[in-house]
């Protein structure tokens, strides 16, 4: 039988982040079963048959990315991926805000099933709160022996360390992350080798997103077959929707995949708000192309999704109502992906700046048509042509925003003024 | 010697801890700006003293991360974001509503130097409770422009560096206001309701 929440089932309980508290709600008992029921490769081929796939963005199967890790190459290195700045993403300080236990046993999880004997948790600087958190719930931990050496008797050592960022997007990419574990500026990484072969400090290394790895507890306890019975056959389980914008009832949502959109913005965020009617919504962050209200009706399934033309991404939702300018949305996205340009290829670091100043001169009215053309040709030229993911995303809202709202780009060239915004003005007068 | 014996004590626990000393250079640098309030050369020097990597190095990270300081900020940090969610729910009048209150641009400090703040396209991952800003770290959300006053007028209030501020050294305890908050069950990234479902039937699974 099915049963749901999972992440988030005891998020109700006082005092969750305590360990005493986390235990009583069944904590711990998955590293317990783990070391009691598995081996290394049979936690791993129970992760496979899981069907789970990694929720940082790119969707990749877990037990199929571990299974890259050369045999017998030792130390490897975990990092759990917390360095969550997707625009529209909050789910994994929420996960940390409320059970950071829970993230350090799927660490210890993994580490376990990945013979990792010193895991990383890089957690954005700006997660100050919640890095703090962490680091108390690893002295917790370490306190109770499930961090050490010969962990509950298994003969398994493992040491975590939290690790603060200091303000930098691109940091969240895998290689990028790993530079800047290494001490250095955290720029990406030329692939392959992938991290799985050539990794932190040059030796084999998975890097997962947090929610990833807050699952495993819940995979170990009640089996990788029964995972794989929620959801869909493409995407199994459950996954967290941070979601705002114009509508009720903002938050942050765990959904059964499988569950179609509607449901998601009708029932838990409350709809639209009083007035708004929906336009256009972002399915998986900042990164990811716009759909259009007929889109709501797609499931929650990765796969669905990507058909549609987006990505259910790193599970933002962001829904804008009729008032909302698509130029001005997307000049907002350009603006931050040239900020976060790491500046190691040219695409994306001047391409990115190209495309902030035509998006500001279209937004202000001031932009011609032959501009706007321009715009498209630097788009093209970078998709696809960029060191890194960064810089092909850094088009995708933009081009997709131009495809479906293409009138509303024309209008603004040589309008003098936003057109949009003028009209959501005239209506308010 | 620029950095006290704490602080070299701290970064040279930091060095101990990693299996590389370099990979040190970040919290040491957090450690640095949380004595000094922002990066001195002096401070920089020191770090890589003590990590056995060369000043220009360190400084070369230093300046990657926007969270560092490279000159004396204010005694409180202001940063709001305008991405996205935050700007569909009036962020720029947050913005507009900062600028006047505290008298000078984004990306400046106040004539008192009380605050230094500024207008980032960092999407905070406060996106439930948008409009939001930080305040030395802590997140404030859904706010208005008389939200806004209050936090500015208790961070006035407060005693010098009653928070940690920007840089705080590894192993303070969380907040106490927003640790409090989410004793109460109150989420931090907006509200949720996690509820009960079955599969639904239509599921290609
Ligand atoms: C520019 C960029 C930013 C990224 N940011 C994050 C992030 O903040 N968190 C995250 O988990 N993955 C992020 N990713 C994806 C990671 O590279 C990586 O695929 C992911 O952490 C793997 O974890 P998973 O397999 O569990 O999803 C980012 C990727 C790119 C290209
Ligand atoms: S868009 Fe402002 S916090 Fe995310």
């Amino acid at each position: 039988m099915a049963e749901f929440p999972l992440l988030t089932k005891d998020f109700g309980t006082q005092d969750l982040h305590e360990r005493a508290v986390y235990e009583r709600t069944g904590g711990y008992q998955g590293l317990r079963e783990a070391f009691k029921r598995f081996t290394p490769e049979t936690l791993i081929a129970e992760v496979k048959t899981s069907g789970i796939r990694g929720r940082g963005g790119a969707g990749f199967p877990t037990g199929t990315k571990w299974s890259f890790l050369p045999k017998d190459v030792f130390p490897r290195y975990l990092c759990c991926n917390a360095d969550e700045s997707e625009p529209g993403c909050f789910k994994d300080r929420y996960l940390i805000d409320k059970s950071p236990h829970q993230l350090v046993e799927g660490v210890l999880i993994a580490s376990y099933a990945l013979q990792v004997n010193v895991a990383f948790i890089y957690i954005r600087g700006e997660y100050r709160d919640q890095r703090l958190l962490l680091e108390r719930a690893v002295e917790e931990a370490r306190a109770a022996g499930f961090i050490g050496k010969n962990i509950l008797g298994s003969g398994f050592d493992c040491d975590v360390i939290v690790h603060g960022g200091a303000g930098a997007y691109i940091c969240g990419e895998e290689t990028a992350l790993i530079d800047s574990l290494e001490g250095l500026r955290g720029q990406p990484r030329l692939k392959p080798p992938f991290p799985a072969v050539k990794g932190l400090y040059g030796q084999p290394t998975v890097v997962n997103n947090v929610e990833t790895l807050c699952n495993l507890p819940h995979i170990v306890q009640r089996g990788g077959e029964w995972f794989k019975s929620l959801g869909t056959e493409g995407s199994t389980g459950t996954r967290l929707f941070c979601c705002s914008g114009h509508i009720k009832k903002p938050g942050t949502y765990e959904m059964l995949l499988g569950t179609p959109i509607r449901e998601l913005l009708e029932e838990e965020c409350g709809g639209m708000r009083t007035g708004s009617t929906l336009k256009a919504f972002q399915p998986g962050g900042g990164s990811m192309q716009v759909l259009l209200p007929e889109h709501v009706d797609l499931p929650l399934d990765m796969n669905e999704v990507q058909k549609a033309g987006s990505s259910l991404g790193a599970g933002a939702m962001i829904f804008m109502d009729q008032d909302t300018c698509l130029v001005d949305v997307s000049m907002r996205l350009v603006d931050f992906y040239q900020h976060e340009s790491c500046g190691k290829c040219v695409p994306c670091r001047e391409g990115t700046y190209f495309e902030s100043q035509l998006m500001h001169k279209l937004e202000a009215g001031h932009a011609t048509p032959a501009e706007l053309a321009t715009l498209s040709d630097i788009c093209a030229n970078m998709d696809g042509r960029c060191f890194c993911p960064l810089g092909d995303t850094a088009t995708w809202f933009v081009m997709s925003a131009y495809k479906h709202f293409r009138d509303e780009f024309e209008a603004h060239c040589n309008a003098g003024e936003c057109p949009v915004k003028a009209r959501a003005r005239e209506r308010a007068a | 010697m620029s950095l006290s014996a704490a602080t070299r004590a701290e970064i040279e626990t930091a060095r101990e801890r990693y299996p590389q000393a370099r990979s040190a250079i970040l919290p040491a640098l957090w450690a640095v700006q949380h004595e000094v309030g922002h990066l001195s050369p002096d401070g920089m020097e020191e770090v890589a003293r003590i990590l056995h990597v060369t000043a220009s190095e360190v400084e070369a990270v230093s300046t990657f991360y926007s969270m560092y300081f490279q000159k004396p900020h204010g005694r409180h940090e202001v940063i709001v974001c305008i991405n996205v969610s935050c700007a569909l729910r009036g962020a720029d009048d947050i913005v507009a509503h900062l600028e006047r209150s505290l008298g000078c641009e984004s990306g400046s400090t106040t004539a008192d130097g009380e605050f230094t703040w500024s207008s980032t396209v960092e999407c905070l991952g406060a996106c439930g409770g948008a409009p939001a800003m930080q305040l030395d770290h802590r997140f404030v959300e859904n706010l208005t422009p008389e939200s806004v006053d209050a936090t500015l007028a208790a961070a006035r209030a407060s005693s010098p560096h009653a928070t940690t501020g920007p840089g705080d050294a590894v192993g303070a305890e969380p907040a106490a206001a927003s640790s409090g908050e989410r004793r109460r069950g109150a989420p931090a990234g907006g509200r949720t309701r996690p509820r009960r479902r079955t599969k639904p039937e239509a599921s290609d699974g």
